[in-house]
């Protein structure tokens, strides 16, 4: 499926397994084992493929991050000689893996850091706010998704049903853009860009940091204004990914609930009398949350995308911005840094996600 | 239907088409007001792509380009003009028309002898990139879902078919690629193509990134059907016959299959112009004064202020539009081939 999960619409792919059904015996500790192993191989092959894309480029094309001055230009080719980029690929991916190993993934230059340093000074931002915006997603799409299924065909499930599908057909950018518009150009009610107001971003300099989250760190300091006004900054892009991503869980938890309701144990619950909250709340919801578990691996990878167009437009000095800004400058260092990141990331999420599944859900570890 | 003297009861006989309309699926869709609505709205965005040149008329290099001397040429479809323009019109007409040098947006219609109903920013006329924007988006889905869909059906029923370790390989292969969110393979597949030819056309570079990105999604949906149907007889039927493998896939296997993936395309047809979209609006994809919506979002960024409201508004409104009425299209078709629903 093409459906791009950074326009807004449904996710681009699957969390799905990557694991062939676990053996019909297997114990929890076997399938977790088996699971926690793929992680490094998934990495391992995945580098292979996108740093053998680089060689795409001549050597000439690979050489220019480490260019940054007249007179480096001037001895290209001993710059080239020096990095072996010439030697044959798998020598290459040889002397990165040991770079990798040592904790260098190169220079970016659209940072003008290295990358390991720019994704320690980045990545609590988007942390951050994908934290401020994880939580309301789960909890509103539960709320609606089985609202409107106990409903359904009644007047709350469709408008809820058209809410919904407007939800997920607003593009990503579109909405950012119509919310900026709105409430930092018409009403002026919350700051257009940027993570601090200009007079605070004077006083973050003397802030002792200690998770790399503004919030968290100005509220330990006792800065409270300061973490205010970073919260302020953060409620623009949180909203955005908020109406964009929850739109297509309120679904998914409606059709899983609705699911549930018509199976045969939850008829029995009714048969036997008991109470129809009851029987939703502790017979239904519990069972339809399975998929949710599912989804949150989902919301992971699509705040990931997400994050790559709401923190460029709200300028939010995330790494979805910093990737972009590495990808309009050619900065191959720095797109290929955050892609290992986020890899590494939906990786290790798809795997908590299956372990998890197996736990909750012991059909999965059986069958 | 031809009448045959010896049969007592007159069965019609439907075609493939009329069986298809009056299907219990067909049918259920039909009752969906708002799915029909979509449709229509979606038809017509189509209808406005194909007739680009009708509608926001060619000017200057784009023109010249079709050999016509006045704008009004265009609406004769007994001249070659015609033609050229509406099925192969030159690049030159992809170039949003340029009013004027000046920033700062002008309101609609405020520039005299010029159709700009929706204003203009930076000197683009909106309405213009709007409608050849329809045809830039349109055009790209139909080429990027084309090509993702003949690799990766191919590839899932290669997989699916043979199954052992063929299908081992090419499945933890897609398990790999899905380890990276698709905009992040997009981007980093485009990066790379864009480092080694800088200022290039991007228009193959789009395609090539998008076809790498999106082609295991289908793969990895045909190959479960062609699990189910490689089970099923006529398939031993013409193994039986002595049916060469490729006879077997090409014949038997993908056209018994297709459905599911048949119908994810058609929806992919309204996703990948938004994804492309975004990708302009992030400067990642066509270059600016290219005929295409996400450039249009991207300038209203500057002129955010109420009083500048067109440069915004209407670009906004037509992908959101686009995007809305494909969705309850798209939803009602699914609702509609779901048999739980039904």
């Amino acid at each position: 499926m093409l459906t791009a999960s950074f326009s807004g619409s449904s996710a681009w792919f699957q969390v799905e397994s990557p694991l062939s059904p676990a053996d019909p015996e297997a114990p929890m500790l076997n399938f977790t084992i088996r699971r926690l192993i793929q992680i490094p191989i998934v990495m391992i092959v995945l580098s292979f493929i996108v740093i053998g894309l680089t060689q795409l480029l001549t050597p000439e094309q690979r050489a220019a991050p480490y260019i940054r001055s007249e007179q480096q230009a001037a001895r290209l080719e001993q710059i080239i000689n020096e990095r072996g980029l010439r030697d044959p690929f798998p020598v290459q991916y040889g002397r990165w893996f040991s770079n990798i190993v040592k904790g260098d993934l190169g220079y970016s230059k659209a940072s003008n850091k290295d990358v390991v340093e720019t994704i320690r000074e980045r990545l609590p931002n988007t942390i951050e706010l994908a934290l401020l915006t994880a939580i309301p997603i789960l909890l509103l799409s539960v709320w609606l998704g089985t609202l409107s299924a106990l409903h359904k065909d009644k007047l709350i499930d469709q408008i809820l049903r058209v809410v919904v599908v407007l939800g997920y057909s607003l593009p990503t950018f579109v909405l950012g853009i119509v919310l900026l518009a709105v409430f930092y150009a018409y009403l002026g009610w919350l700051p257009g860009a940027g993570q601090l107001d200009i007079i605070n971003q004077f006083v973050v300099g003397d802030l002792k940091r200690y998770t790399g989250m503004m919030t968290v760190d100005a509220a330990l300091n006792g800065r409270w204004d300061i973490a205010w006004d970073a919260l302020r900054h953060m409620i623009l892009p949180a909203v955005t990914l908020l109406i964009v991503l929850s739109a297509n869980l309120v679904k998914v938890m409606r059709n899983s609930m609705l699911e549930v309701l018509t199976s045969d144990y939850v008829r029995t619950a009714r048969a036997k009398g008991l109470s129809s909250k009851v029987v939703n709340v502790k017979h239904a919801r519990r069972n339809a949350l399975l998929p949710i578990i599912t989804l949150g691996g989902f919301l992971v990878i699509n705040l990931l995308g997400g994050s790559v167009i709401t923190e460029t437009i709200f300028a939010y000095p995330g790494i979805g911005q910093w990737f972009v800004q590495a990808a309009l400058q050619l900065d191959i260092a720095g797109v290929l840094g955050f892609t290992l990141l986020s890899a590494l990331l939906v990786v290790v999420m798809s795997t908590a996600v299956d372990i998890l599944y197996g736990v909750v859900d012991p059909r999965v570890r059986f069958h | 239907m031809t009448t045959t003297s010896s049969a007592p009861i007159a069965i019609e006989k439907r075609g493939a088409f009329r069986m298809f309309w009056t299907g219990p699926a067909m049918r259920k869709m039909r009752r969906n007001p708002l799915a029909i609505g979509g449709l229509v709205i979606t038809l017509m965005f189509a209808l406005l792509a194909l007739f680009a040149p009708l509608v926001a008329k060619p000017t200057g290099n784009c023109l010249r380009d079709l050999n016509m001397t006045s704008q009004n040429q265009v609406y004769n479809p007994l001249a070659a003009p015609f033609w050229s323009a509406v099925f192969a019109p030159p690049a030159s007409c992809y170039k949003i028309q340029r009013l004027s040098f000046a920033q700062e947006p002008a309101p609609p219609n405020s520039i005299p002898g010029a159709t700009a109903p929706f204003g203009t920013v930076n000197g683009y006329n909106i309405f213009y990139g709007l409608v050849w924007g329809t045809r830039t988006a349109l055009k790209m889905a139909f080429i990027i879902v084309g090509i993702t869909l003949v690799v990766g059906v191919l590839i899932g029923a290669i997989s699916g078919f043979y199954g052992g370790w063929i299908d081992n390989l090419i499945q933890r292969f897609i398990d790999v690629l899905f380890a990276m969110p698709g905009l992040v393979l997009t981007v980093v597949i485009l990066t790379i193509l864009r480092a080694k030819n800088p200022g290039g056309d991007p228009t193959w570079p789009i395609i090539l990134a998008y076809s790498v990105a999106g082609w295991a999604g289908y793969a990895r949906v045909i190959r479960g059907d062609v699990l189910k149907t490689r089970q099923l007889e006529y398939v031993d039927a013409a193994r039986g016959l002595g049916a060469r493998d490729l006879r077997m896939i090409l014949k038997h296997i993908i056209p018994n299959s297709v459905t599911t993936v048949f119908t994810i395309s058609v929806l992919d047809l309204a996703t990948v112009p938004l994804g492309i979209a975004a990708l302009s609006f992030l400067g990642l994809g066509f270059e600016p004064g290219y005929s295409e919506w996400g450039q249009l979002v991207d300038f209203a960024r500057a002129w955010l202020k109420p009083e500048y409201w067109y440069v915004l508004v209407f670009p906004a409104a037509f992908i959101i539009l686009f995007s809305l009425a494909f969705n309850l299209f798209g939803d009602g078709l699914r609702d509609a081939l779901d048999p739980k629903t039904r």
